[in-house]
């Protein structure tokens, strides 16, 4: 292609910016050519989810040949109401990650969360909206807290929330007693986990999403190739879109078959949690890309004193990232509370986070903080969720599930620190 | 001559019983390249840190084009179109070229940043400065050496339209070929008319790049000359010893009272 010329004068001088930045041919070339520069990426360590999303095919593919009800209708489903708590939290903590720091608490913070929804809307006979507010209000002064301990006096992120961890877990214990369970059974919350969505509106959002994000891209990519700004090729860019039109499509199509086995009684569509987890997704991935705070969520990571001396302010950002990261955990915990109808003194505590930060960082996420993405919690949520759910399908015992899920936290920390270790070699 | 862009007149400082600048006058003209040059311990960390605002004097006056200003902090000289480009830089490995020319005053369109436009002015900003070792403006920092980091963060400098650009110790740590690159960039920075600091310990490079010598010795203003009229081995002596022939400080410093 031919490079387009910026012609600035200055001082007398005319200068032409192609010259410059000819290297940018290399990358619009073809497809071919971005393809080549991907695998440049994967191979200097920048490897994304991309270990997530093969990761992911391998255990499909083994679960389905070990048993056979793995990938039904009624699984599949159930697969996605059980990975959207982890995606959900994981999310979350991906904010919290992006500054290098950990939250320990945000399992048990997001049940403390749900517990109060619950009990309100239980003893107190408040309505869900209300119900959800009070969650997400305790959920973000939790996060708070958290911040100012950690932004404020200093003190290590691991240490704080590792407090909070037990401290919370004496709350729901105090609150709900020891052996009790609060009721979840309000219709709406409830049925984020049983409901699904009705076909045909499945469609029409799944339609909108793919047309929404269509337009988008084909508008960036115009700009872009008009103002003469490095751009992708335009095959990538229909790729992309192809691509997420074939992921929500093949979604929505195979979740709206009859799973049902009473044929007066067909159960299909979307089970609504997927409602919730898409949408946020959508709001953090829009966040952390496309807005300022996103971008200082990143600086800070990346270098806290560069960002200082940027005159972005450090304290501010660390709170808010945990306030959130609260805040994510408590609609977490809502799910979670609506996929097993109650919730219990143990509810958020055991390995919900270590699921969580498993999911965040097999996505790609790094623990070391400045790189993460909300689709890398997605994904690895999803990851997390098959191990768990086939491993409970092949019928063993409950300790190989755990050694398992620990195993793949272990693989995704070392691929994370390896691949660090590649980048700062090759200098990607 | 012309007035100077920034100036200082008679600065003290002083850490406890330590008296580390004595009556320093210091000044950065435009279009100039301005060498600040002294032994380790003469003062230059500390007088730029007073420029920087980081420092308060105990005397002495701070003038900026001809007004006399008063400094309180970093913000108030940024303020002024003061940026001094530290050694480490303080750039984002994990943000492109783009993302840190602009950091911390990203354009906006409504909510969203305005990435076309960023990406538009780092451009033009960095074709200004005739950079052509930059493949892409859209690359991450981390894949950048150490002369392109430089470039990037003198750049930044040059888009937020800094009237004075102190650098400190730019060249230290870099190839022959890459000194070359930061060397020219400092020498067309001055052609546009901003004034410059060049700290250097590198004579060849002073020599280079230079309008003007300021040495440092023990605290004092050993000598501030046009570098035409000095030899290379005169500002050595005026750096190890404060004095070279008719320059220099006339009485022995080391034994000067204070």
């Amino acid at each position: 292609m031919t490079v387009e010329t910026n012609e600035v004068p200055e001082g007398g001088r005319t200068v032409t910016a192609d010259g410059a930045f000819s290297g940018d041919a290399v990358h619009t070339t073809s497809l071919r050519g971005a393809f080549g520069d991907y695998v440049t990426r994967v191979r200097s360590g920048d490897m994304g989810s991309l270990p997530a999303v093969s990761g992911l095919i391998v255990l499909m593919i083994i679960f389905s040949v070990a048993n056979d009800t793995f990938l039904g209708k009624i699984n599949m489903a159930n697969l996605v109401t059980q990975a959207g708590p982890i995606c959900v939290l994981a999310m979350g903590l991906v904010l919290v990650l992006l500054l290098g720091e950990i939250d320990l608490s945000a399992g048990v913070a997001g049940s403390t969360g749900a517990m109060t929804a619950g009990l309100l809307m239980v003893d107190h006979g408040q309505s869900w909206p209300v119900a959800t507010l009070a969650a997400l209000a305790v959920g973000a002064v939790i996060g708070l807290a958290i911040g100012l301990l950690v932004a404020r006096l200093g003190i290590p992120s691991f240490v704080v929330t590792l407090a909070f961890f037990l401290g919370l877990q004496g709350v729901l214990l105090y609150f709900i007693g020891q052996g009790g369970s609060v009721r979840f059974n309000d219709p709406m919350l409830r049925g984020l986990a049983i409901k699904n969505i009705d076909p045909m509106v499945g469609w029409i959002g799944a339609a909108a999403i793919v047309a929404v994000f269509a337009l988008l891209s084909l508008r960036t990519y115009r700009v872009q190739v008009t103002r003469g700004l490095q751009h992708p090729p335009v095959s990538l860019v229909a790729l992309r879109i192809g691509m997420i039109a074939a992921i929500l499509f093949g979604l929505v199509g195979f979740m709206n078959q009859n799973r049902g086995r009473i044929p007066s009684f067909p159960i299909e569509g979307v089970p609504r949690m997927l409602l919730v987890v898409v949408a946020l997704l959508i709001f953090w991935t829009f966040v952390l890309t496309r807005t300022r705070y996103g971008r200082h969520l990143y600086a800070v990571g990346g270098n806290a004193e560069a960002a200082r001396r940027a005159g972005i302010n450090v304290f501010r950002i660390r709170t808010s990232a945990f306030i959130a990261c609260s805040a994510m955990a408590a609609i977490s915990g809502i799910l979670l509370a609506a996929n097993t109808g109650g919730i219990s003194p143990g509810s958020g505590g055991g390995n919900t986070l270590l699921y969580a930060v498993g999911a965040a960082v097999i996505g790609g996420t790094s623990l070391f903080g400045g790189k993460g993405r909300a689709v890398d919690a997605v994904i690895g949520g999803l990851v997390i969720a098959t191990v768990n759910n086939g491993l409970g399908l092949l019928n063993n015992a409950s300790w190989i599930n755990y050694v398992v899920t620990g195993g793949v936290l272990l693989l995704a920390a070392s691929v994370d620190a390896i691949s660090r270790r590649r980048r700062s070699a090759a200098g990607v | 001559m012309t007035e100077p862009l920034l100036e200082l007149r008679g600065v003290n400082k002083s850490f406890g019983v330590a008296h580390v600048l004595h009556d320093v006058d210091f000044a950065v003209y435009p279009g100039t390249v301005t060498a600040l040059v002294g032994d380790n311990g003469a003062g230059k960390s500390t007088l730029t840190k007073i420029i920087a605002g980081i420092y308060t004097r105990d005397t002495g006056d701070y003038l900026f084009e001809g007004q006399e200003v008063n400094v309180h902090g970093p913000r108030d000289v940024s303020a002024l179109g003061v940026d001094i480009v530290y050694q480490d830089l303080a750039l984002c490995e994990n943000l492109d070229i783009v993302q840190n020319m602009f950091l911390g005053r990203e354009e906006k369109r409504g909510l969203l940043l305005d990435e076309v436009s960023m990406e538009s002015r780092a451009r033009e900003t960095l074709a200004s400065l005739s950079v052509r070792t930059v493949k892409s403006v859209r690359q991450s920092v981390a894949s950048l050496s150490g002369g392109q980091r430089q470039t990037v963060a003198i750049a930044k400098a040059v888009l937020w339209n800094s009237k004075v650009v102190i650098l400190d110790e730019p060249t230290a740590a870099l190839g022959v070929a890459q000194t070359r690159q930061v060397l020219d960039l400092v020498r067309r920075l001055a052609d546009r008319g901003l004034g410059v600091v060049l700290i250097s310990h590198n004579m060849g490079d002073v020599f280079e790049v230079a309008d003007r010598i300021t040495a440092l010795y023990l605290g004092r203003v050993a000598a501030d000359v046009p570098v035409k009229e000095v030899t290379h081995s005169q500002v050595v002596e005026l750096i190890t010893a404060g004095r070279s022939g008719a320059l220099g400080i006339s009485e022995n410093p080391a034994t000067a009272s204070v």
